[in-house]
């Protein structure tokens, strides 16, 4: 590359245009205008650099490329560093596409304090770019719980009913998880004498003092991802959430907590990964089979998504765990498609609450006569959060399954048995809202979906149909990257692992979808 | 005979007492001279930084027979404490008319006060600290009782004159204690009666113990912090500032001083009493501030907890621990500074802001004042990428190296708590409707630009320290180094 600080510029760029929002005068409904054009004009943008850094990444390199390193806090011997690998990219390159697609969808729906809603989504745009390519646990861990600050804003200010509760209950849970993260980290710093990413990988801790970190980093990534039963605060934020803030928080923010574990957990503590994966694997299992549970009898839309995202989360913690390269790439895999599908079932949703002004899964039935193409896209985004083969959702879920099976057929069984209860609720869901009788008053003076809905529905059931169909370009992109961190693992997974042929049992379960 | 040379060191004091009486004599032959007073003491306090600021670059020097030490780390805290002064004095001046304090004598008691806390930094000997810290102590409880036709303020003047009164006994009895069995009160020769393996005879501990908790109570520290939140909440918002800021500064870095330049190798038995007593201040400031409903109250638990974390940084009596207490400090008068200067930019029916529902919608119609409060208020709760994240980052580091974990567990997990209490002000002032409607704004602007432009600058540090880390820590490591290099 020649010279240009591309990644800094790229995590920056929404900073920029935050500050350039601030600037703005005029009357109020100019500047809401210029704002909103602002805003979107940045996160395009931003999304352009990071298709440059796709296409200057070299995807063969398993090392960390675009590295930037300054002098920060040099007192401390901390070093601002940063850089990619596959796994950062694929996740920032999920970023970047959502965040404008989530502010062009509140384009109409927001009228109050429009400029602080622009900002907010773009300081958070930065944060979460930051955190995934971050290279110092210092640095990730300041973007990591910056990005708080703007989503309580976004969820407190211009959400619904209960949103104080809701911000409340989301900032002090998730804070309460980091601060540990933070008290871990100093450890660390005091141990290994430094935090770059490098000195903390090749220093090897003690194995009981392992657990220890483990757990402290579990408890900042499980509230993230979140997992079973650390997952109270995801419904309450969700439900209350604007739409868009619901699409950052699914599709980019709980991607931080898988993140977490994949660049940190598993590369430092090799010994005490191994010593809590079964702790893991039923917690996954039970987030799995227990939220999609609750999932079928949730009467709000959102609630119900927010259910099944916790739900689709658990294979992504599962399949980090077993320490195989398929059970990571579908980890991987997973938290791309799940940034996708749960973005567009958010947005679904939010066009019936835009509409209709309510949630209720019983104030609807029978849309599908008055909203056609709605309904077609609402379809192609339920059948992927199920995994039907075909969409992005069924690579992630088989990678996970078969990568379970290898370590043990009966939890395989069992995550396959959630997969079947995520169909239920899915299929379930969609009958109810879009298929039966078209009784509702309501209902019947609804209108399809506009231009710009279109666009957007349709650029992400494309991305998911593509990827679902031809998966290879992100397999290919994070191989290398998976290769290296699970590096340590392999070699013993090999001797523990029994030889079998795929079973009919794994098979059934993934054609249930 | 005494030589000029003798004076230099102290150059900045004598400035300041000088100029102190001149202009104190001055009021009383000027009338109507209230309106200025203000501004000469601030160009006082001014002239007082550069003073020291030439004075930096000097060795160690000490004079006045042993009574008055000069080195980086007494004139950076000097300087602090100047800058501290001067930012609170600016902010509060246009205000004290509507507060309802009109004495001339009002700067000029400042002016006393901050003399007091500089010669209690600089002291070299436990008697001229002693002075020192009451020349500190009288004019304050002055300006707290001064806001006239409050009644609540003579009640808060009586209660903070009781318990610093006490306080006082407790330093000097401390220190009679002291001087008793060594025959001395020059830090130096104190430091060398210290420096032993074998035990001490019970009541030089005692004397120890008395002076910790002494200066433990002008830092407000629990169990001595009980007049903290009546004070504050007594006195007019002017004063508060004024006393939530350097005295505040100039208490830790007394307390600093007595700990490693006398006490430091007996630091098996006093880092036992500062864990305690930091555990206690950061979990009852944090649960106290919980269900305040005064402003002035809730910073003044804030600060209790901040204190808390502060000495955090000293269980470890090591280097790299007091470097981070020293920008501790330093960010900790900034976030102060900044949330003082937000209250006194609001104004309710003419009155000063006091309750928190107060600021119920204050980001619809005052979406400046508003931003900045919060930007203050998440940096004191220690959120990143603000100042006071940093702040937390280094002490907390200072304790894990020390190895006192469950110490730093405890004191994180309060700061979620404390985090609770900050988020409360934020969503009032977000969330919260409007009581009257945006039309009739609720609180108004006081429309003093000092005061904004100090809320603008403090907002500012708070933002943008995490770019500039070295900015603090290099003055702190040169400070640090000087206190060091004496032991």
């Amino acid at each position: 590359m020649d010279g240009l600080p591309l990644l800094s510029l790229t995590i920056f760029l929404p900073l920029i245009g935050a500050l350039c929002i601030l600037f703005i005068r005029g009357d109020a409904a100019s500047i809401a205008r210029n704002a909103k054009a602002v805003g979107l004009l940045t996160s395009l943008a931003t999304f352009a650099l990071s298709l440059l850094l796709l296409f200057y990444f070299d995807k063969q390199n398993e090392a960390y490329q675009f590295v930037e390193q300054r002098f920060w806090l040099s007192a401390f011997g901390i070093h601002y560093a940063i850089g990619l690998d596959g796994i950062s990219l694929t996740l920032i390159l999920l970023s970047t596409f959502l965040v404008p697609i989530a502010l062009l969808m509140s384009w109409q729906n927001i009228s109050e304090k429009v400029s602080t809603y622009i900002i907010a989504f773009l300081l958070l745009e930065t944060t979460m770019i930051g955190t995934f390519c971050s290279l110092d646990l210092v640095l990730f861990y300041i973007f990591f719980e910056a990005a708080l600050i703007p989503m309580y804003l976004i969820i407190g200010v211009w959400g619904g009913q209960r949103r104080v509760y809701a911000s409340l209950k989301f900032f002090l849970y998730t804070l309460l998880g980091s601060v540990l993260l933070l008290l871990a980290i100093l450890y660390i710093y005091d141990q290994a004498g430094g935090t770059a990413i490098e000195q903390v990988t090749s220093y090897s801790f003690a194995p009981n003092i392992q657990k220890w970190l483990w757990l402290a980093f579990f408890a900042s990534f499980a509230v993230k991802v979140p997992m079973w039963p650390f997952h109270t605060w995801l419904p309450d934020a969700h439900v209350e959430a604007p739409t868009s803030g619901s699409v950052i928080l699914a599709g980019i923010l709980l991607k931080l907590g898988g993140y977490g574990f994949l660049r940190f957990s598993i590369p430092l503590f090799p010994a005490a990964c191994k010593y809590f994966a079964t702790f893991v694997f039923v917690l996954s299992i039970v987030a799995v089979i227990y939220t999609s549970l609750v999932a079928l009898v949730q009467k709000d839309m959102k609630k119900l998504i927010a259910y099944s995202s916790v739900a689709h989360m658990g294979f992504v913690t599962f399949g980090l765990f077993t320490f195989t390269l398929e059970g990571a790439q579908g980890a991987v895999f997973q938290m791309l498609s799940h940034g996708f599908v749960s973005a567009a079932l958010f947005l679904c949703v939010g066009v019936l609450y835009d509409r209709c002004h309510t949630r209720e899964i019983d104030a609807f039935g029978g849309v599908v006569r008055v909203m056609p193409t709605f309904a077609v896209f609402f379809m192609i985004f339920t059948l992927a959060s199920v995994g039907l083969p075909g969409t992005s959702g069924f690579i992630g879920e088989i990678l996970v399954l078969l990568a379970a099976y290898e370590v043990n057929g009966f939890f395989a069984f069992l995550m396959g048995f959630g997969m079947i209860l995520g169909a239920a609720y899915a299929l379930w869901l969609y009958r109810r809202t879009i298929f039966g009788p078209l009784e509702k008053e309501a209902l019947k003076k609804l209108k399809d979906l506009t231009f710009v809905e279109r666009s957007v529905l349709g650029g992400l059931a494309f991305l998911t149909l593509f990827f679902g169909l031809y998966p290879t370009p992100v397999l290919s992109l994070t191989e290398p990257a998976l290769t290296k961190i699970l590096a340590p693992y392999q070699h013993e997974i090999v001797l523990e692992t029994v030889e079998g042929p795929l079973t009919q049992e794994t098979k059934s379960n993934d054609v249930t979808g | 005979m005494m030589l000029p040379a003798e004076f230099s060191p102290g150059a900045a004091e004598i400035f300041l007492s000088i100029s102190g009486l001149a202009i104190l004599l001055g009021g009383v032959f000027s009338k109507d001279c209230s309106k200025w007073m203000s501004q000469i003491v601030m160009g006082i306090f001014l002239l007082g930084m550069l003073i020291l600021l030439s004075d930096l670059f000097h060795a160690e020097r000490i004079s006045f027979y042993g009574l008055f030490l000069a080195n980086a780390y007494t004139q950076l805290a000097k300087m602090m404490i100047l800058l501290a002064a001067f930012f609170a004095l600016v902010m509060s001046f246009r205000h004290l008319e509507r507060e309802s304090i009109r004495d001339f004598e009002y700067p000029i008691l400042a002016l006393f006060a901050t003399l007091g806390m500089m010669l209690m930094v600089s002291a070299n000997d436990l008697v001229s600290m002693f002075i020192g810290l009451e020349l500190q102590s009288l004019p304050l409880y002055i300006m707290v009782a001064m806001h006239k036709g409050r009644f609540s303020a003579s009640e808060g003047a009586v209660k903070y004159f009781c318990l610093g009164a006490l306080s006082t006994a407790l330093i000097l009895y401390g220190s009679s204690l002291i001087y008793g069995y060594t025959g001395t009160t020059e830090y130096g020769a104190l430091l060398s009666v210290f420096a032993t393996d074998k035990s001490l005879p019970a009541f030089l501990l005692f004397g120890m113990c008395f002076l910790i908790a002494g200066v433990g109570f002008k830092m407000s520290l629990v169990p001595f912090h009980m007049w903290t939140p009546d004070v504050y909440q007594a006195s007019s918002t002017s004063v508060t500032s004024f006393l939530a800021a350097a005295p505040k500064a100039a208490a830790v870095f007394l307390f600093v001083r007595l700990c490693f330049e006398i006490f430091i190798h007996q630091l098996n038995f006093w880092s036992p009493i500062i864990v305690v007593i930091s555990l206690l201040s950061m979990v009852f400031g944090s649960f106290g501030a919980l269900y305040q409903k005064d402003i002035k109250r809730l910073l003044a638990y804030s600060s209790i907890a901040h204190m808390g974390f502060i000495l955090l940084g000293l269980v470890g009596g090591d280097f790299i621990g007091l470097r981070n207490v020293v920008i501790y400090v330093a960010l900790y008068l900034v976030m102060t500074l900044g949330i003082f200067a937000c209250a006194l930019s609001l104004k309710k029916q003419g009155l000063s802001l006091e309750k928190i529902e107060d600021l119920a919608g204050l980001a619809k119609y005052n979406p400046l004042v508003a931003g900045c409060l919060t930007v203050a208020l998440f940096s004191l709760a220690g959120i990143p990428p603000l100042a006071g994240f940093m702040a937390k980052f280094g002490v907390f580091m200072s304790a894990i190296e020390a190895e006192y974990y469950w110490l730093s567990v405890i004191g994180i997990l309060s700061s979620v708590v404390a985090a609770g209490y900050y988020l409360r002000l934020i969503k009032i002032m977000y969330f919260d409707e409007v009581p009257c409607g945006i039309d009739k704004p609720y609180l108004e602007e006081t429309g003093s630009k000092e005061t904004l432009i100090i809320m603008l600058l403090m907002t500012g540090i708070m933002l943008f320290y995490i770019v500039f880390p070295d900015s603090l820590m290099d003055p702190a490591y040169m400070a640090t180094k000087a206190l060091f290099f004496r032991l």
